[in-house]
């Protein structure tokens, strides 16, 4: 059963991960897309956040691959317009384990698509000694039940 | 653009662009957006997309790649010609992150990087902040990408 905007509620809360963030995985993120040092191999001696740590953008990509196996999987999704804010709160290390627990704060039909509705949420992510590393005010589209003849979903 | 004080509001670079192929656009799906209309070219056909679209992370990750390239060649720049370079600190987020238009199998996108606004902080004398919104455009002069950027960098002349 797909679950499309009507399905969800202001207050829905949904817990996901956990997902190790090893040292491979931060330079091969870093090497694709952030070659600084700090995120290559462990930063420059003058460093002002010293070893290595994951670039942002890698934590916010893992963000989003849980927030796919988490809530997106078997749903209307049709993906976001945008993102509100994006807060880095705590450098992410080789060997953390970070989860993510996301919570549904909006939800609005939109006013110009009648098949069509945007749910706001902000997720934040911790690690394993409960720190918060990130934080995200989003919004995602999700297609309307009522639009599922206008698709042709059986 | 090197130190706080080069900065000027207004001040518009091109970064590079980027060519998104339908394989990196799925490698890329695999890892960290598995959504079917970024994952599979018939799955996105029958999506409201209608066709294979890159996930709003990876043209975030690109505009990243191309800014930190940037900014090393002008860095390397500065060495050369035996000058100072400024340090800056570890960006805080991001702002006003849009995706106006989907980016398409094959679409080149070009970034640019504009200079917003410049502050001074009460606390900090030794830097100052430096708001930028970066942008990706594709080959048919169509927003894709907008976002806003704070990055602390290093005052020539410090203060207290």
């Amino acid at each position: 059963m797909v679950r499309c905007y009507e399905d969800f509620s202001v207050g829905e809360v949904v817990e996901a991960g956990p997902v190790l963030v090893t040292a491979d995985a931060i330079k091969a993120f870093a090497a694709q897309f952030d070659p600084q040092p700090m995120h290559l191999h462990g930063g420059a001696p003058d460093a002002i956040l010293g070893g290595l740590f994951a670039s942002g953008m890698h934590t916010v990509c893992l963000n989003m691959r849980l927030l796919v196996d988490g809530f997106l999987r078997d749903t209307s999704s049709m993906g976001s317009p945008g993102v509100d804010e994006v807060r880095y709160l705590a450098p992410v290390r080789a060997g953390d384990s970070l989860t993510m627990r996301l919570e549904v704060t909006g939800l609005r039909p939109s006013a110009s698509r009648a098949d069509l509705g945007f749910l706001r949420f902000t997720s934040e992510m911790r690690n394993g000694s409960g720190t918060p590393v990130l934080r995200i005010t989003a919004t995602l589209i999700f297609a309307r039940r009522e639009a599922d003849g206008a698709t042709g979903t059986p | 653009m090197n130190f706080f004080e080069d900065h000027v509001i207004g001040a518009r670079v091109g970064i590079g662009s980027h060519t998104f192929t339908a394989d990196a656009i799925k490698a890329f799906a695999v890892q960290f957006d598995p959504q079917p209309f970024h994952l599979d070219e018939a799955a996105a056909a029958r999506s409201h997309f209608g066709g294979l679209v890159a996930s709003g992370w990876h043209t975030a990750a690109i505009c990243l790649r191309l800014l930190v390239e940037d900014r090393h060649r002008r860095q390397a720049e500065l060495r050369r010609r035996g000058e100072a370079v400024a340090r800056t600190g570890p960006s805080p987020g991001l702002r006003n992150l849009q995706w106006p238009r989907p980016v398409r199998a094959g679409d080149t996108i070009a970034y640019a990087h504009e200079v917003v606004e410049l502050r001074l902080l009460a606390d900090r004398g030794d830097v100052g902040l430096r708001v930028a919104r970066n942008t990706g455009t594709n080959q048919k002069g169509e927003l894709v990408y907008s976002v806003l950027t704070s990055t602390f960098i290093e005052r020539r002349e410090k203060q207290g």
